[in-house]
């Protein structure tokens, strides 16, 4: 029996033909992501600017207006109502999410003024039920901001210092523009689709950076082996051999991991999908810079090839401050 | 080459049914945790025959290691509370005040006459009216301090005295606030656990985290509400003498007094003396029970110097009201009819039975030593943690299924040794959080589910390996083992990558995500250990069998 083959064998492709498309596309698309961050901003959920959610679930549909005029009485200042959907919800699962800004002087929302909010919108509908109440107060948000930052720039940070370790510094330097760049599109995802921007969806970022670093370390991998194997052969058809012997595998493993993402993505709730959506988009855009973002940055910093000899064009043995 | 030694085939083997053995329980999740429940109960002392019936649905031979389901799957509340330190350094001042009075009026020949005056919380000043005192003013209230072990090692004093004129400050020294600090958490840790504890949650959290705070999970609650009534409350219960009653909120006192308005009366303000004539910390005892007009009520009974200080004041004061303070509101003011010897009492005021006998367990585990203010609150009900769970467990289900098909139609055979290795992974992944009685949360499932993807990635890369091996046609055994040894590389460098993800994320995350890193980091753990050892086991063990001549990857 053959076997099914998601990339054929021996593919040659040249990944550097249309670079100024993928990777201009890619720069121009980070560019995008700034300006769409700058302008209409990431939308935070409590975790990081404070506040109150709650999550209402009623057999009655939801009318949102009517439970925002409910709340609008108790002068609670930002208040947003939003009717949440998801396949899997049953038919008279009616589900909602109410957040309320953080109130002025307190930390978490007292208990008193939970039971009026709780209180005016069973007025609107006494089948409410109240599922999920999570509120933070800002003294613990503007603490998990700091975290979140220290978190990503610290798993980059190591990340970069392990690859520089096991391989050379072009390298290293090839795997953190990836790593920015898929950073860096997700959070320009989230601003234009204006999804809740948590501390679950910093997890899905970090799970990102470990996959898409995951994926260019394959890639490495062999371009290390075959810079040894193919002494005098030009950087970048090595690179471009070594991309194409590992695709198979890249688009394999990225497969199986989508599929399973999507079961998730589909079936698992809508408690975790903007997490799963988060990892999902990133597994996309991990594979894509592996191929095509993290080789070109190692082809524009050139590769030390022959370790043998001394550089003909270097002084002494302690100019080379770079090997 | 393709030769495994009998004992790591055989260690092989034991670790993946050690696995086994140890995600077991959680099959029979519900069937396991009632067993555990019934021993629990068991060794405690108590018996009987329905609890045996219960410990023996489970064999005792076999593990009983459960996964803890997190709070966002089985329901229940999460709070982190602040204990407000300083507090404590306000009613310190206060309980010196009485003692530096005395041991100043003892040198009234040198110091003159002692007043208290106007000052912010945590500092106790007074003037004397002798200036030329002040230096030995400044040596008796030094006197009143102990020596505190300082951080350094060396011993300090436990107050800062200064001397302005005639003005003296005191206050507690930069060592004695941190030993203060530390035994206000200690303390406040102590009785959060006793009340909730008194409540009879199950399997509550308590813990520490950083200098002043506190962390608390209690599963199976409807709303973090019902634990912030248990352990908001700061419940210091004072006996104070009544100076007079007035309605004004604005009332000017004296500074040895202080105003305290009515708990049920609206309006009705009582200026208090400040320093309590005994203070809750002397209850031995608080039981809920009604009173003689059939009204609930609270009946307590102090230790022997509460008894005896209660006893003489009542007896001195007969006909004087004095006041039953509960966290600075007046709960009632009867009138001293008589001596109360005995060290008994009742506090009547207007309860419902739930809150007297609240009020009762509050009292019974003592009262905190300072306010808890709390910082972030996460309640989830328990039918959307069954929902997540249902939503989880599907997911998982379909997931795994793609990924096995996959695998199949692309690898043939070899695919399904890997898929044989993706079912070792998982149950693995399950023993071990099991083991470690880690906590599985609703990311956590999401976790095993990317893992499961990522799982393969190991084998993907051996047999993408064997495929080219095969082309430069060395035969397929030396194919196979130069796939396996050179990819290791490769799969080691990837994998450690994403362990420091993981390691990062458990470091900095709390709650849910940090679940999350739990199942991602040991998934990874695994599915090295499945990929190298087990699929490599089980394509060896199908080689010597079969030696085929030409093998399709």
């Amino acid at each position: 029996m053959r076997h099914f083959r998601l990339v054929p064998d021996d593919t040659k492709i040249n990944f550097f033909k249309y670079a100024y498309v993928t990777f201009g596309g890619s720069i121009v698309l980070l560019i995008a992501s700034a300006i769409l961050w700058a302008t209409m901003g990431l939308n935070f959920g409590i975790d990081f600017r404070g506040g109150t959610t709650i999550r209402t679930e009623s057999e009655q549909p939801v009318d949102t207006g009517a439970y925002r005029s409910a709340l609008d009485a108790l002068d609670l200042g930002d208040v947003s109502v939003t009717e949440v959907y998801d396949p899997t919800f049953a038919a008279d699962e009616n589900v909602a999410s109410i957040r309320i800004q953080a109130q002025e002087g307190e930390e978490s929302l007292p208990a008193s003024t939970l039971s009026e909010v709780q209180a005016a919108l069973q007025q609107v509908d006494p089948t409410l039920q109240f599922t999920n109440t999570e509120s933070v107060g800002p003294k613990v948000s503007q603490e998990l901001i700091r975290t979140a930052i220290l978190a990503v720039t610290g798993a980059i940070a190591a990340i970069v210092i392990y690859i520089w370790l096991r391989f050379e510094w072009q390298f290293a330097t090839g795997a953190v523009v990836a790593l920015v760049h898929d950073v860096g599109l997700t959070i320009g995802l989230f601003s234009l689709l204006q999804i809740r921007f948590d501390l679950a969806t910093i997890a899905a970022i970090l799970t990102i950076v470990g996959y898409s670093i995951n994926d260019t370390v394959v890639v490495f991998d062999r371009v290390r082996e075959n810079l040894r194997k193919f002494k005098t052969m030009p950087l970048v058809d090595v690179l471009n051999i070594s991309a194409n012997e590992t695709l198979s595998r890249t688009v394999m493993t990225s497969g199986t991991t989508l599929l399973a993402l999507l079961a998730l993505l589909i079936l698992g709730g809508d408690v975790i999908r903007g997490f799963v959506f988060a990892i999902f988009w990133g597994i996309i855009v991990g594979t894509y810079s592996s191929i095509y973002i993290a080789k070109n940055i190692v082809l524009m910093l050139g590769v030390k090839r022959d370790w043998s000899k001394k550089d003909p064009k270097a002084g002494t043995q302690f100019s080379n401050i770079d090997a | 080459m393709l030769y495994i030694p009998l004992w790591r085939r055989i260690l092989i083997l034991a670790v993946v049914l050690a696995g086994v053995l140890l995600a077991l329980p959680n099959l029979f999740y519900s069937r396991v945790e009632t067993a555990n429940d019934a021993r629990a109960t068991i060794e405690t002392g108590v018996t009987n025959p329905e609890l045996e019936a219960q410990a023996a649905l489970w064999p005792s031979f076999l593990p009983s290691n459960l996964v803890n389901l997190g709070l966002d799957l089985r329901g229940g509340a999460h709070l982190l509370a602040e204990v407000q330190v300083e507090q404590v350094y306000a009613s310190r001042m206060e309980a010196l005040w009485p003692a530096l009075r005395d041991a100043l009026a003892a040198e009234r020949d040198t110091v003159g006459f002692v007043t208290r005056e106007e000052s912010e919380p945590g500092i106790l000043r007074v003037r004397i009216s002798d200036a030329d005192g002040a230096q030995r003013a400044v040596e008796i209230a030094r006197g009143l301090a102990q020596p505190v072990s300082g951080l350094t090692g060396g011993s300090a004093s436990s107050l800062d005295v200064r001397a302005n004129g005639p003005v003296l400050s005191i206050q507690l020294s930069e060592a004695e606030r941190a030993a203060t600090d530390e035994r206000t958490l200690l303390q406040s840790l102590e009785i959060v656990r006793r009340r909730i504890d008194e409540a009879g949650t199950r399997e509550p959290t308590i813990q520490r985290q950083g200098e002043d705070r506190i962390l608390i999970d209690v599963p199976g609650v409807g709303s973090a509400d019902e634990v912030k009534a248990l352990i908001g409350t700061t419940a210091q219960l004072n006996f104070q003498p009544v100076v007079t009653t007035t309605s004004d909120a604005n009332a000017d006192v004296g500074t040895t007094e202080q105003l305290a308005p009515d708990a049920s009366q609206e309006g009705l303000y009582y200026v208090l003396e400040r320093s309590p004539v005994v203070t809750g910390d002397e209850l031995v005892d608080a039981q809920p029970t009604f009173d003689q007009n059939g009204q609930p009520a609270v009946s307590f009974r102090f230790n022997t110097t509460g008894a005896r200080a209660f006893g003489d004041y009542t007896a001195e004061n007969v006909g004087a009201p004095f006041a039953i303070v509960l966290d600075n509101e007046v709960i009632s003011a009867p009138v001293i009819r008589e001596r109360i010897p005995g060290g008994t009492g009742q506090i009547s005021g207007n309860f419902s039975v739930e809150e007297s006998t609240n009020l009762a367990v509050l009292l019974r585990a003592g009262a905190l030593p300072a306010e808890l203010t709390f910082l972030e609150e996460r309640t989830i009900g328990p039918e959307l943690g069954a929902d997540s769970i249902r939503a989880g467990q599907l997911a998982a289900v379909v997931g795994s299924l793609l990924v096995v098909v996959f695998m199949a139609l692309t690898y043939g055979l070899f695919g399904w040794f890997a898929n044989v290795a993706l079912a070792v992974n998982m149950v693995m992944i399950f023993g071990v959080l099991s083991l470690i009685g880690a906590t599985l949360t609703l990311p956590g499932i999401a976790g095993i589910v990317l893992t499961m993807g990522m799982a393969v990635d190991a084998n993907v890369l051996v047999y993408e390996r064997i495929r080219e091996e095969l082309k430069t046609a060395k035969g397929p055994a030396r194919a196979i083992d130069l796939g396996y040894s050179r990819a290791l590389s490769a799969i080691l460098d990837s994998n450690v990558t994403t362990l420091i993800t993981a390691v990062i994320l458990y470091a900095v995350g709390s709650g849910p995500v940090r679940g999350f890193a739990i199942t991602l980091g040991l998934g990874i753990l695994t599915s090295v250990f499945s990929a190298i050892f087990v699929t490599r086991l089980l394509v060896v063990i199908w080689f010597d069998r079969r030696r085929p001549k030409t093998i399709e990857v």
